[in-house]
């Protein structure tokens, strides 16, 4: 893929560190506009990150992140605002208001951004909750959801103010296979009709498979792979067969880095 | 060996350095973050349902804790002040003694730590919570800036409800006092009243007695949405700065009512 | 808990602090003789006001009449010089006697005020001419027992 201006996010040579843990070395993807993008990866390979990146809470230590032809880095802070609001984002868990019900939770955007009347903002908010199958929901509140529920609301919250991108951090975590499907499809759907770009960042390889239109694969902070979901299920690189195929140890040792065993057990002097 | 109690010497000093500094970052972080909580306060005056809602939980659920204690503080020291005023005759100053016992240091105080552990500490791990959950990320995500929107109206609540907390607090024990004093010892209600009157002022007992609940409330309302929003996002880490608002807002009002004491009552010469 | 409910209790709130406020205003500190409150201003001058404080009630036969406004030394006639603040709707006459009392045994001083029988009244500004020192118990002591002696001297 060659760099156009339907890319409306761009990471170019980006890396960044916590302290000193070196989290992403030399990231390049691109994310085409009105397509659903993976990033998959291992648990703790600095997916999530990635997101915080382009939604500019993090700023990266190299490299830059362009989300709609604009370096988010470069932003003050109106203008970083400006930019969030056509971005929504689910997070792990949802991450809904918990002193809120889901109506308020969905109107919260809304609220916040708009001078819309609430006769109006209550039409909207049933538009999206009925988007999503759970209008008959709006007077719950989060603690009363399941989780799979919890998260279609937090993604109703996500496309309140209709954004241009919406990121989803680890949409199937934790959901059962019904639920995990409903997600799923709530995610090609809601892309396609809306005509948004989204881009999902999951380890579930075997649900986004299903729904995305390109992946990009993450380990040890370096983009290892990349293709169709065609390309990927008939990929022969180790690290994509061993994720694809769920094995134990690969190019993804099983084990932490660690002394050979029968040296320690061996050597090992107590105290 | 000398060398060994050398290096435990310079173990020994590296740690306290490294405690200082650290505790030295940590009170210019907490600066910043107040200047932030300071300049961000326009919406909660601006939106001002939001900090009726924080005066709601802050304030209004306070009452029940405040107006019991304030009584039976205020009914021990009649108890107390009795025992002592009677020894020298002058039973009928008793009125005087809880009053300005009250109104002065024990309304501002008692209600503040009081405050403090009721109020405060629910902030902090309701901020806490709130970040460890993600909400407060997805705020700012959502365009929305969370010291504005959750830290702001819940610091104003909690300032604006402190000095009401802590009159109602010394009122209730003045009452706890006459009901002690003239209902069941039986001095005389005139003289009770009568004596009080003369001996407190408003503006240099009572006035200053508010001045101090307002920065009584500054002081824990400062700390505990601080410890909330700095608390590592994990079930320790909300417990550990929800203990740490509880501690430091004891020690910081008990500190300052020292220093505002001095400051109000020996420059007019007492 | 819905948006009216809140704006009730937190009204309740409100009133209940500003109930306290009128409380502690009218019937704890007794705000009605402020000292803010109009008045005029008069100065006596003593040789030793004893415990007398800024802010101390003045009583005119057990009536509080005002307080006293500041205390100043004359540096030349080392005399304490005592501004008192007395209520608009009280005046007194030009031979009115000034003395500092204590209230009970252990209680504050306060300056009394016993007027006299001259027609002119004293206006804003004006001294009292005519004052009575603080009582200190140690002359009050020495006085005695020098008056003791001067009698036992006497009967010899």
């Amino acid at each position: 893929m060659t760099e156009t201006t339907d890319d409306l996010v761009v990471l170019r040579e980006l890396a960044f560190a916590y302290g000193e843990r070196q989290v992403l070395h030399d990231i390049n993807l691109r994310i085409p506009r009105g397509k659903v993008v993976g990033i998959m990866g291992g648990s703790g390979c600095g997916k999530t990150t990635i997101l915080r990146l382009i939604g500019g809470q993090l700023r990266a230590s190299m490299g830059e992140v362009r989300v709609a032809g604009e370096v988010v880095a470069e932003l003050d802070r109106d203008r970083l605002y400006a930019l969030r609001r056509k971005i929504g984002m689910l997070f792990q868990f949802g991450a809904l208001f918990t002193d809120m019900t889901v109506f308020d939770n969905v109107a919260f955007p809304m609220r916040e951004h708009t001078e819309l009347p609430e006769e109006v903002i209550r039409d909207l908010v049933l538009l999206k909750l009925h988007a999503v199958g759970l209008r008959g929901a709006a007077q719950l509140r989060p603690s009363e959801l399941s989780g799979g529920m919890a998260r279609r609301v937090a993604l109703a919250r996500a496309i309140s103010l209709d954004p241009m991108l919406v990121m989803y951090d680890e949409p199937f975590a934790g959901l059962d296979p019904i639920s995990l499907g409903v997600v799923g499809q709530l995610i090609r759907r809601l892309n396609d009709a809306l005509g948004i770009t989204s881009v999902v960042v999951t380890h579930d390889v075997y649900e986004s498979l299903k729904i995305v239109d390109y992946l990009y694969f993450i380990s040890d902070g370096r983009v290892v792979a990349s293709g169709t979901p065609a390309e990927v299920r008939s990929s022969t690189m180790p690290f994509v067969h061993q994720f694809v195929n769920g094995e134990p140890d690969g190019p993804v040792p099983f084990h932490y880095p660690a002394l050979p065993l029968t040296e320690e057990l061996m050597y090992a002097e107590p105290g | 060996m000398p060398s060994q109690a050398e290096s435990g010497l310079a173990w020994w000093l590296r740690r306290v350095g490294g405690t200082v500094v650290d505790a030295i970052v940590r009170l210019g972080y907490a600066s910043r973050f107040a200047a932030a909580v300071l300049t961000h306060s326009g919406s909660a005056f601006r939106r001002f349902p939001l900090t009726l809602r924080e005066i709601y939980f802050a304030g209004v659920l306070s009452l029940v804790i405040i107006i019991v204690s304030g009584t039976f503080v205020g009914m021990v020291l009649g108890l107390q002040g009795y025992d002592v005023l009677e020894r020298y005759g002058s039973s009928e100053a008793l009125g005087v003694l809880v009053s300005l016992s009250l109104v002065r240091e024990l309304g501002p105080v008692v209600a503040a730590l009081l405050f403090a552990s009721r109020a405060g500490s629910a902030i902090t791990a309701e901020i806490g919570l709130m970040k460890a959950t993600e909400q407060l990320s997805a705020m700012e995500m959502m365009a929305v800036d969370p010291i504005a929107r959750v830290v702001a109206p819940r610091f104003w609540g909690g300032v604006i409800s402190m000095p009401i907390l802590g009159l109602l607090f010394s009122t209730m024990g003045i009452f706890g006092g006459y009901l002690v004093g003239v209902k069941l010892i039986g001095i005389d209600a005139g003289a009770f009243w009568g004596q009080m009157q003369s001996a407190v002022d408003f503006q240099r007992d009572i006035l200053n007695g508010v001045v101090k609940s307002l920065v009584f409330g500054a002081a824990v309302c400062l700390i505990a949405v601080f410890e909330g929003y700095d608390a590592p996002p994990t079930a320790e880490g909300v417990s550990g700065a929800t203990t740490r608002t509880v501690v430091a807002s004891s020690l910081a009002i008990l500190g300052l009512d020292f220093i505002l004491t001095v400051f109000m009552f020996r420059g007019l010469g007492l | 808990m819905n948006r009216s409910a809140i704006d009730l209790w937190v009204g309740v709130f409100v009133t209940m602090g500003i109930a306290a406020v009128f409380f502690m205003a009218l019937k704890v500190g007794n705000l009605s003789s402020f000292n803010s409150a109009p008045g005029y201003l008069l100065e006596a001058r003593f040789h030793n006001i004893g415990g007398l404080k800024a802010r101390a009630p003045i009583k005119s036969s057990g009536v509080r009449v005002g307080r006293v406004e500041s205390i100043a030394l004359d540096t030349e006639s080392y005399e304490a010089v005592v501004t008192l603040r007395i209520e608009e709707k009280f005046s007194f006459t030009r031979d009115t006697i000034a003395s500092i009392l204590t209230s009970g045994l252990l209680g504050e001083q306060y300056i009394g005020l016993d007027a006299g029988g001259d027609p002119t009244m004293l206006k804003t500004g004006e001294r009292i001419a005519k004052t009575q020192d603080a009582f200190v118990m140690e002359k009050l002591i020495g006085q005695f027992m020098f008056n003791k002696a001067a009698e036992g001297g006497g009967g010899k």
